[in-house]
């Protein structure tokens, strides 16, 4: 089993009586790219608050890199926060610097790389310029470089895609499937899931401060039936009774999930009922769909467990 | 490879945050503006004196009227040009209101309750028996001087009064008392103003702060104590370059305008030893509110809500202003010592006592007390910031829970 970059067992945090996390489980491997889904307000942020010692929790155990205390190891982390900071009055140069030094990297080698990432990603130009003169894109991706400044050996990005435009997007994909090439485990959390399903090996879904599922992409893609596209000629006849009690019609397609015997037996009915078959194709459900049933099953769950709102109150 | 970052002490950390904090603060508009801050309240209180001066001047003096015969009322006014050069202002301007006729009478209470009379009160009879007719506590004042002028007009115009010589003495050990009580007075003052400029300025970082939304980016970094401490010291490092530009500037202008030292009543451990305990417990001051602020600050959801919260902090630390202006007045009383065990009131109850009293270990005793409590508040500010804030995602219980099943459920 290879060494675990974060491990956290029952995480709970309350705030004024409410589980904002109850009882969240993590396993993240060193090296992977592991991605936290869920919806707004599902308990993601303070979940990675937990684990960088910003905020303790309630209840339960979090370990990360090795350490049981956060900060102990912060020189080895780099956190990108969904609500992004810099000193406006800053150079972009100084600001990475500055979060260097905050991880304990000497200001002047922070103000070496600083230069240096600044011109590898092309904001050579920015160098010199306070924050408040760049546009949102770029002071952020400022803030970016400041969280990988001193070459940490994890990385936590919370909700990093929010505020970038379609290209700087791309960019940072390709930055984050760099870093994990470089051995760097990088964490970050998400509501876009196609991020996640393009750069994850391994996901958490939170919902309602609970991990409903935990694992690799391929697994969560598998928890919900594969989805069958079904063209024909005919529009109607005794075939349309073999479709399964899910299928829907958009235009001359079908779409329902695989029926439980396989699809055999259905393609039989199809002949023998001369519906006219000019496509069949049997897709896996996406990440997207995925996410979807899973956080919407616990949200289901979640509001059964609550007596007030089961009441209609 | 990596290589260059390593663990952070929360010292170290604490550096950081502050070495950042202190450069920014330093070459920002709003430091150039506490620098002047001092100057408007000099250059209100030069304006204040000058137009309560000539308020002064131009204000009417009362008067004392003379009504008697000629010849009475004409060597009382010569009595009083002889006895002025020695009583000055102490003797009554007079006005000869009238000259009587013998055996002419006059109703002097008539006279100034009708409000005929131009004068204050009104002297009537003869110096041999003079009758002085006015509101009570003036006639008490003016009783003296009216037995002067009489004394003079019926002893002649020769008497002659002798050049005194004057002996000073550095100070007598009442002087002395007064003076130190005056010194402590003054120390307890200059502190609380000081400390007030302050926390204006530990606010407007807060409120920067929480603005900038790095607040964040630091308590991830690093411990939350080494943050707090971080912006303490940054300040207090700021506040003491702005005590040395007013004290080099205030010295300049003392010395400008030709006061000697000699002049200042000397404090019971001393000059130097009262302008180091003044540092030290200003410092100590400081760190205490400062510390209160961030905490309140640190909590605060909205910066509106920071500039509410510290209302009742400003309004509580005029009350330990004053609480220990008190406790110094009763020297060695139980309120003198529950000013100085109070966190709060113990730099300014002890500044005034470094004033009065020369014994230095108490003073040692305080200083480690008020660090204890800077070093309680500190924790209990992180831990608060740690406990109570950083909250995110649904504030309410209900509602979140029935939006996510719409968006979410089949």
């Amino acid at each position: 089993m290879p060494p675990l970059a974060i491990e956290a067992q029952g995480l709970v945090k309350r705030f004024d009586g409410f589980a904002a996390v109850d009882g969240v489980d993590l396993r993240v491997p060193m090296g992977a790219v592991y991605g936290i889904l869920g919806p707004n307000g599902a308990g993601k942020t303070t979940t990675l608050r937990m684990l960088l010692g910003i905020i303790d929790p309630d209840a339960g155990i979090r370990r990360i890199l090795g350490s049981e205390r956060p900060h102990d190891v912060a020189h080895a982390i780099g956190y990108l926060p969904e609500e992004r900071g810099l000193y406006p009055a800053m150079k972009a140069t100084e600001a990475i610097a500055f979060l260097g030094a905050l991880r304990g990297l000497p200001l002047r080698e922070g103000r070496r790389r600083a230069h240096e990432l600044l011109e590898r990603h092309g904001l050579g130009h920015a160098a010199d310029r306070q924050i408040r003169q760049l546009s949102k894109g770029m002071a952020q991706q400022v803030q970016i470089l400041g969280t990988l400044v001193h070459q940490p050996r994890l990385v936590i990005l919370d909700e990093p895609f929010s505020g970038l435009d379609a290209l700087n997007q791309g960019k940072l994909e390709r930055m984050i499937r760099q870093l994990a090439e470089g051995g760097t485990t990088v964490i970050f959390s998400t509501h876009v899931i196609a991020h996640a399903e393009r750069l994850c090996d391994d996901v958490a879904i939170i919902a309602g401060g609970k991990v409903p599922f935990a694992g690799p992409v391929d697994v969560a893609r598998d928890r919900i039936p594969q989805q069958v596209r079904l063209e024909t000629r005919a529009q109607d006849g005794l075939w349309r009774a073999a479709l399964p009690a899910d299928a829907r019609r958009e235009g001359a397609v079908w779409h329902f999930s695989l029926p439980d015997g396989g699809v055999e037996p259905l393609l039989r009915a199809l002949i023998e009922g001369d519906a006219g078959i000019l496509s069949l194709s049997i897709e896996r459900a996406g990440l997207h769909d995925a996410f979807v049933a899973i956080a919407g099953e616990a949200a289901a769950r979640d509001l059964a467990a609550s007596p007030g709102l089961e009441d209609g109150r | 490879m990596r290589q260059g970052s390593g663990r952070l002490s929360v010292l170290a950390a604490a550096w950081v945050v502050a070495r950042r904090d202190f450069t920014a603060i330093l070459f920002s508009r709003s430091f150039f503006f506490f620098l002047l801050g001092p100057l408007f309240p000099a250059v209100i209180a030069v304006l204040a004196g000058s137009l309560g001066s000539r308020v002064d001047a131009s204000q009417e003096r009362p008067v004392l009227g003379v009504v008697m015969q000629a010849a009475d009322a004409a060597a009382l006014e010569r009595a009083r040009a002889q006895l002025a050069p020695a009583l000055g202002d102490d003797l009554p301007r007079l006005v000869v209101l009238r000259r009587l006729a013998p055996g002419e009478r006059y109703d002097a209470r008539q006279a100034l309750s009708s409000h005929k009379a131009r004068a204050a009160a009104i002297l009537t009879g003869t110096p041999a028996a003079p009758v002085l007719t006015g509101p009570e506590g003036l006639i008490q004042a003016w009783g003296g001087p009216v037995a002067m002028l009489s004394a003079q007009v019926r002893s002649g115009a020769a008497l002659s009064y002798p050049a005194v010589a004057l002996q000073p003495v550095v100070r007598s050990s009442a002087a002395e008392r007064k003076g130190r009580f005056a010194t402590a007075q003054g120390a307890q003052t200059l502190l609380f103003l000081l400390t007030m400029m302050l926390a204006g300025m530990v606010l407007s970082n807060l409120v920067e702060e929480k603005g900038n939304k790095i607040i964040e980016v630091l308590a991830a970094a690093v411990p939350m104590d080494a943050v707090f401490l971080g912006k303490l010291f940054a300040m207090l490092g700021v506040s003491l370059v702005g005590i040395a530009t007013w004290a080099a500037a205030g010295g300049l202008l003392w010395l400008g305008g030709g006061i000697s030292p000699e002049r200042l009543p000397d404090p019971a451990v001393g000059w130097p030893l009262l302008i180091g305990l003044g540092v030290i417990y200003f410092a100590m001051a400081y760190l205490l509110l400062g510390s209160v602020f961030l905490a309140i600050g640190s909590m605060a959801t909205t910066v509106r809500e920071v500039q509410t919260l510290s209302m009742p902090v400003t309004m509580a630390q005029l009350m330990v202003f004053f609480f220990a202006s008190f406790a110094m007045t009763q020297p060695g009383s139980a309120v003198e010592i529950a000013a100085v065990l109070v966190p709060f009131s113990s730099p300014f109850a002890m500044l005034a006592r470094a004033a009065r009293d020369p014994a230095l270990l108490p003073h040692i005793l305080a200083i480690g007390w008020q660090v204890l409590w800077v070093a309680l508040l500190v924790r209990g500010g992180a831990r608060l910031f740690r406990s109570r804030v950083m909250k995110s995602g649904p504030g309410s219980r209900a509602k979140p829970r029935r939006i996510r099943l719409r968006g979410f459920g089949r």
